[in-house]
């Protein structure tokens, strides 16, 4: 599985051949620098982590700058881990090497993993998709959009765990699967897909296939 | 880049910089330029089977909406006595040109007040350079 983490720039929309208006996400990633290899010896399993957004040194503490320093890089901001970090090629990975935006071909899918923006404590329709009341008059009266029942009576007496409620929504770890790459743009280290994808403009988001 | 605004400000213009960068490459080139209250063509690729013929879509350009890839405009036309509109993608590849017949003369950006007229009163003075 190759990867790259990359922030969000927004949304737009380009056109396909056929005339047809694809709604498009536009993610920066600019080249990200393999921070450290985990070997079986020295971790217990195998990884590849990788690391993006250059932080000050002054900012970072002694152990992360040494870290760093490792793999010949500057302190970065991000770091992620992937566990079978290869194509089909016999590429092999290196200790201090770029991964840049050329992984990704147009037309692949993709999944991008990020945190989805928060939406305040939210009612179950809009939480978990409740369909409310339905009814607006025949005895209803601000009800319209309740959850109903939440379980029987004397037995169980009590309420099950995992009950879906009204609560905090949002703000969690969210990955959208099989977005399709529209372009790859090298020089200004962008990758277009196509649809949405979750977090915030400027969010950190992994794109990973 | 230099701008006055403070560094999220900066952040923000350097990713809508980016997101322009993505959409000029889908932007028409050639258009003429018209506005509301031009009298237009739209010369529209349609597909029948494996045959591309060309729609002509005539009427008077009542707005011009969004920006970039999303821009739209719309084309209100007198059918039989029943007004049509139509609403196309300023860089849809659909559109094969766009003639403008006539410049028309209004205040406004939107005249959606031609939707309640017809006849003379729906009359548009000619724009003369």
């Amino acid at each position: 599985m190759l990867g790259i983490i990359g922030k969000k720039v927004g949304m737009t929309s380009v056109f396909s051949e056929e005339g047809k208006n694809i709604p498009c996400t536009v993610i920066k990633a600019e080249p990200n620098v393999v921070s450290q290899l985990k070997s079986i010896d020295n971790d217990g399993y195998r990884a590849v982590q990788i690391a993006f957004d250059d932080v000050k040194e002054k900012n970072t503490n002694k152990a992360q700058v040494g870290h760093f320093a490792k793999a010949g890089a500057a302190p970065k901001r991000r770091i992620h881990e992937f566990k079978d970090f290869r194509d089909d090629s016999d590429h092999e990975i290196k200790l201090g090497e770029e991964v840049t935006v050329e992984i990704f071909n147009e037309g692949e899918f993709v999944d991008v993993i990020a945190n989805s923006k928060g939406k305040g404590f939210q009612g179950v329709v809009r939480r978990h998709g409740f369909a409310g009341v339905g009814d607006a008059t025949h005895g209803q009266h601000n009800r319209l959009r309740a959850p109903g029942s939440i379980g029987a009576a004397s037995f169980p007496a009590r309420v099950f765990k995992g009950m879906r409620m009204a609560g905090r929504m949002g703000g969690k770890r969210v990955k959208t699967m099989n977005l399709q790459v529209v372009k790859v743009i090298a020089e200004e280290n962008l990758i277009v897909l196509k649809g949405s994808v979750p977090g915030h403009k400027g969010a950190y988001v992994i794109v990973e296939k | 880049m230099n701008y006055n605004y403070g560094i999220f400000a900066a952040l923000k213009f350097e990713m809508m910089d980016l997101l322009k960068k993505v959409e000029s490459e889908y932007l028409t080139q050639d258009l003429p330029e018209f506005a509301a209250g031009d009298n237009v063509t739209v010369y529209y690729k349609i597909k029948e089977g494996n045959k591309e013929r060309l729609q002509p879509f005539q009427g008077t350009v009542i707005q011009r909406r969004n920006s970039g890839t999303a821009e739209t405009f719309t084309v209100r036309k007198m059918s039989g006595g029943i007004g049509v509109e139509r609403i196309f993608p300023v860089n849809s590849p659909l559109i094969d040109h766009i003639k403008v017949n006539r410049r028309g003369k209004v205040r406004r950006a939107r005249i959606f007040y031609l939707r309640e007229r017809t006849g003379k009163k729906a009359r548009i003075k000619e724009k003369r350079n």
